[in-house]
């Protein structure tokens, strides 16, 4: 059943299926997000009573949202990398963890910007903020812990041990602070309600979401490959490769 | 070959890792004493009004306990991996989760019961209402094994580094967060004359899930870190 | 489209500095996040290559200075055997 899985364990065929991948998801990406943009900032209408700022609605939840799932794939791959073995998966959760970290950053820029006009203050304690800023602390860990190695192999997994306990972890954190949140501060804050979104707001959400992914995909691709070829510089394969000027 | 026991294995390597530390007094007291000289900069940062210093005496405490065991984590396997005991332990027959169980109740002794015992004096400094006794010394022994066995999931990781004091700190702080804010919370409520067990149900319930997923993950680290 | 003029696109209903501040953090981090990756593709790449040359140049430089060492020894086994 996963016998067709089994050629991308090799890296040299990983690296050339990542750049066959690289330009259809990076130019998917960039068209969807000049349309999606386009049309979050001309078209959609502004919100009753949040008015324009709610603009920045649309870069917000798409990398907030970005920002938890690539924690998950993050885990997910140190998981099948620990106890598949799987050597190719710890490359990409290595892969990953920067593009997370500048998402959550993403969402947390955006969210202080969002913050001032509508609640008056950059920043509140409000729990998904405070467990948001604990997901860079933890993303800005795992690649703080990376850096730290010079066997990119060691490396990679010493990273993924550690996101796979900060996997365990982040329900934790997260129920914690709701609960930290909901003890210590009255509802101060009017937290934005979650009504449905009238569809002329939605497509363009939707188009952005998905163009940030692509994205996402494109640059894991990139770093992938970069990971694939420092971690086997060795091969001749990759000697072949570099020398020739191609990609 | 000699067959040993788990428990015997467990004593074994406890008693080690004692006499150890017992050669190098200093060692062991410096956290505790990094512990108390922090504690007492903040009612000088801080002003010395009764009702403030209350309010915040938890939090303090409980940000200088999380200081001080981080600063005693770095030598936790430090010493065993420059002499290679580590690599025997990583290779002998018994199980890895005993060896890192014994080290990490070993830390514990070491670091986290003495913040227990001096905890009260300092909690006396900061003008702790009475009724919050009780929860500061069951938080505390809930709590500071929770920040040992997490603890030495970032000192294993970071054992092969050279410099890697300042990146466990990196590692293991977001990881503390929970404990940090059940423990203070408990206390806050106690204050109030309130029940706590809530909280004190949460922090056990963290005790014991660091206790049997936190053993076998230093061994993955080790086994990463030596390789 | 929403708006009349470009002014009042820029001005976003007052909110212009906090709707432009956040769309163009969120593009330098994004430009920041693509450059270095492919910065550090490239470095990786060229660092390679890099080795892989210096490597060759060792090994044409072994090959010569052991052709050179044979030629020597059959230049002196010939003045010998001329003697």
């Amino acid at each position: 059943m996963w016998k067709w899985l089994h050629p991308y364990a090799n890296p040299e065929v990983s690296y050339h299926f990542a750049g066959k991948l690289k330009p259809w998801l990076g130019w998917a990406s960039a068209l969807l997000l000049t349309v999606g943009l386009i049309w979050a900032l001309l078209f959609a209408p502004a919100d009753y009573q949040q008015g324009e700022s709610f603009r920045i609605f649309y870069i917000h939840v798409p990398s907030a949202i970005l920002s938890m799932s690539i924690y998950l794939a993050m885990a997910i791959a140190a998981l099948s990398s620990l106890v598949w073995q799987v050597r190719l998966a710890d490359a990409s959760a290595a892969a990953l963890a920067p593009i997370g970290a500048v998402f959550t950053a993403i969402a947390l820029l955006t969210g202080a910007a969002w913050g001032k006009p509508m609640w008056g203050t950059w920043w509140v304690w409000d729990a998904r903020l405070t467990s948001e800023l604990i997901l860079l602390f933890l993303y800005l860990g795992v690649i703080a812990l990376h850096n730290a190695f010079d066997d990119k192999q060691m490396a990679g997994k010493a990273a993924g041990i550690l996101a796979l306990v900060g996997v365990i972890n982040l329900p934790i954190i997260k129920y914690s602070v709701e609960w930290w949140n909901t003890l210590h501060q009255g509802a101060t804050v009017s937290k934005l309600g979650a009504p449905a979104m009238a569809s002329e707001m939605y497509w363009p959400f939707v188009l952005c979401f998905l163009g940030f992914g692509l994205l996402v995909g494109a640059v894991a691709c990139v770093r992938f490959q970069t990971e694939i070829i420092t971690r086997n510089k060795m091969r001749p394969w990759v000697r072949n490769l570099v020398t020739s000027e191609v990609n | 070959m000699s067959s040993l026991s788990y428990r015997q294995t467990f004593a074994l390597v406890l008693k080690r890792d004692l006499t150890i530390a017992f050669r190098h007094k200093d060692e062991m007291l410096n956290p505790l004493l990094f512990f108390i000289i922090v504690v007492t900069l903040f009612p000088l940062g801080i002003g010395p009004q009764a009702n403030t210093l209350a309010k915040i005496a938890p939090g303090i405490i409980w940000v200088s306990a999380l200081l001080a065991t981080l600063l005693s984590l770095d030598r936790l396997f430090k010493a065993d991996h420059n002499d290679g005991s580590l690599e025997q332990m990583l290779i002998s027959p018994q199980p890895l989760f005993i060896f890192t169980l014994a080290k990490i109740t070993a830390h514990w002794l070491l670091t986290g019961l003495p913040l227990i015992l001096v905890a009260p004096i300092l909690a006396a400094l900061l003008y702790l209402p009475e009724q919050s006794y009780s929860a500061l010394f069951l938080t505390l022994l809930l709590g500071t094994p929770v920040l040992s066995f997490i603890g030495a999931i970032g000192a294993a990781l970071t054992v092969g580094v050279k410099k890697g004091g300042v990146l466990l700190s990196l590692i293991v702080l977001p990881l503390y967060i929970p404990v940090l804010i059940f423990a203070t919370s408990a206390i806050d409520t106690a204050s109030l004359n309130l029940p706590y067990n809530g909280q004190l149900a949460i922090i056990a319930a963290l005790f014991f899930g660091s206790l049997t997923l936190a053993p076998f993950a230093v061994g993955a680290a080790l086994k990463v870190s030596t390789n | 489209m929403q708006f009349d003029s470009f002014a009042s696109f820029l001005d976003m209903g007052g909110y212009g500095f906090y709707v432009w501040l956040s769309f163009g953090a969120s593009a330098a981090l994004i430009l920041l996040l693509i450059f270095s990756t492919l910065l550090s593709h490239k470095n990786a790449r060229a660092n390679i290559a890099r080795q892989v040359k210096r490597e060759q140049r060792l090994q044409q430089a072994q090959a010569q200075a052991e052709a050179e060492a044979e030629a020597e020894a059959q230049a002196s086994v010939s003045e010998s055997t001329s003697q």
